[in-house]
């Protein structure tokens, strides 16, 4: 009974919309019912289409997100670690995290015209800031009286970052992955909204273009879906990896 | 011959490989800035003997032991194990006064880091599962440490000092955080690991009665030199309350408090 009761609503929710569109309250032009929505999502994934944006749409989510979030994570290691690299590259990348990143589309479009580099380059802008901070940050909060005990007891410094200061700072890790990754789908919607001859958001476009409104509210079903996915995979490896915390052992 | 004799046997060769070594001190300063903490110590520790340094906060007794633990280095003067100047780092184990274990490590795994780069693969689980044993911990060698009360953590450090056979430990403050049962079952424990040892047992601490209860001899520490060093001549295990302890005890306070 307690595990039906948080779909009670979402369900009333799609009776009432399902009944107005029946009874002609809601007009299909505006928004289509949900069993309209239901056969709009199985032609578009009988004819393949669906599966092919998906996969593309995927693919520059997470190149963009691995090329970005390397260079985050690499730089957060590396400032966090050393005092120089800080002072040399910190207030600088700080001035640049004050842009925001889909503010650069036009200029973007210059420079990589409408191709997968525009797309890839703005996923990776967005990335980059949230898994930077983070690293820093979880490098920097490392309990110093830990690394004090790994050096009275002879570690070498390989050891000490292995065992110590990234196990350490993985959980702060861990926010900015799962934030990143919000900013990931996020950066792509819009890219792919603005220019793009492939992919979901592509899809989304051209179902416009002809008035094809179960289409478009299919692609805003998937984006929600794959985000979700996302979130979820992230979560699932946090608490593999975190079982060592009270915090994550209990859930 | 039976077979209790010959496992006994490897038991006392190491008894003789790694009991306690000599330390001694020899004009040693240490300054921080202009701020002079410890001002020419001369000082000798024979083998196996069980040290008390006692002092007001700031009369440099930590800074002492963080010299003999090998983390700083003195600012003047030599510090010698066994008659050795240099390279004797890994002689010494020093215990905190938090257990300062690896969150994400498990029990067994925390011991291990004791080891450091001397034994590999199969030897240092089997040496940490010893040391665990000898603490009391057997069974618990899978465990976060998360899961351990404070007195049990404790413990645990104790096993990853212990496990590379140290011959000469350093404590500082290591039952200041104990609740007092815990204190007295971790002087007890501390006293018979020493005694099965043998090792140098140094122990920084403000608490002068756990002074009197453990150590041989208790060097009273003031201003950064020794104002004291008493013999305590008697027999264990020490009972609390003992009236012989007292008046040892009794004599440190008067001094530590200017009476």
């Amino acid at each position: 009974m307690n595990r039906a009761l948080p779909w009670i609503v979402p369900a009333a929710i799609l009776l009432i919309w399902q009944a107005a569109s029946q009874f002609g309250l809601l007009s299909g032009q505006i928004m289509p019912a949900p069993t309209a929505v239901a056969q709009a999502f199985w032609r578009v994934t009988r004819d393949g289409e669906l599966l092919r944006d998906i996969e593309i749409s995927t693919w520059r989510a997470f190149a963009g997100f691995a090329i970005g979030g390397g260079i985050g994570f690499v730089l957060g290691m590396l400032n966090g670690l050393s005092g120089l690299s800080e002072k040399l590259t910190d207030s600088t990348l700080q001035m640049v995290r004050n842009i925001p990143h889909l503010a650069l589309i036009p200029l973007v479009i210059l420079w990589f015209g409408i191709g997968e580099e525009a797309k890839l380059f703005l996923v990776a802008l967005g990335v980059f800031f949230p898994i930077y901070v983070n690293t820093l940050h979880g490098v920097r909060s490392v309990d110093r009286q830990l690394l004090e005990m790994a050096r009275a007891y002879g570690m070498r410094e390989r050891a000490i970052f292995w065992r110590v200061v990234f196990p350490g700072a993985l959980p702060s890790i861990f926010v900015g992955l799962r934030y990143g990754l919000g900013i990931m789908w996020l950066t792509l919607i819009v890219a792919e909204t603005i220019s793009a001859s492939s992919g979901i958001g592509f899809m989304a476009m051209n179902a416009r273009e002809f008035m094809m409104v179960d289409v478009v509210v299919v692609s805003i079903l998937i984006y929600a879906a794959l985000g979700k996915l996302a979130d979820t995979v992230a979560r699932r490896l946090e608490r593999t990896c975190l079982a060592w915390n009270p915090v994550y052992a209990e859930m | 011959m039976n077979v209790s004799v010959l496992s006994a046997a490897p038991d006392t060769e190491l008894r003789l490989s790694y009991a306690g070594a000599d330390v001694s001190l020899r004009g040693v300063t240490k300054s921080f800035g202009s701020q002079a903490v410890l001002h020419g110590i001369d000082l000798d520790i024979q083998a196996g003997q069980f040290v008390a340094i006692v002092g007001r906060s700031g009369c440099g007794k930590s800074t002492l032991l963080r010299l003999l633990a090998g983390l700083d280095q003195p600012s003047s003067g030599t510090i010698a194990i066994d008659g050795q100047t240099r390279g004797w780092r890994d002689q010494v184990r020093l215990m905190f006064q938090e257990p300062r274990l690896l969150p994400w490590q498990r029990v067994a795994a925390n011991v291990e880091v004791g080891l450091s780069h001397a034994a590999a693969g199969q030897d240092r689980r089997r040496l940490a599962f010893e040391a665990l044993a000898q603490v009391g911990l057997s069974g618990r060698e899978k465990e976060w440490p998360a899961v351990l009360s404070g007195g049990q953590k404790q413990r645990v450090a104790l096993a990853r000092a212990l496990v590379s056979h140290p011959r000469i430990l350093a404590f500082d403050e290591p039952l200041g955080a104990l609740d007092a049962l815990t204190r007295i079952e971790m002087q007890a424990l501390i006293e018979q690991v020493w005694q099965d040892k043998g090792f140098t047992a140094i122990v920084v601490t403000h608490d002068v009665s756990e002074a009197v209860a453990l150590a041989d001899r208790i060097l009273l520490l003031d201003a950064g030199r020794v104002a004291m060093d008493v013999t305590v001549d008697l027999p264990r295990p020490r009972r609390h309350g003992d009236p012989a302890a007292a008046a040892i005890e009794g004599r440190i306070l008067d001094r530590l408090l200017g009476r």
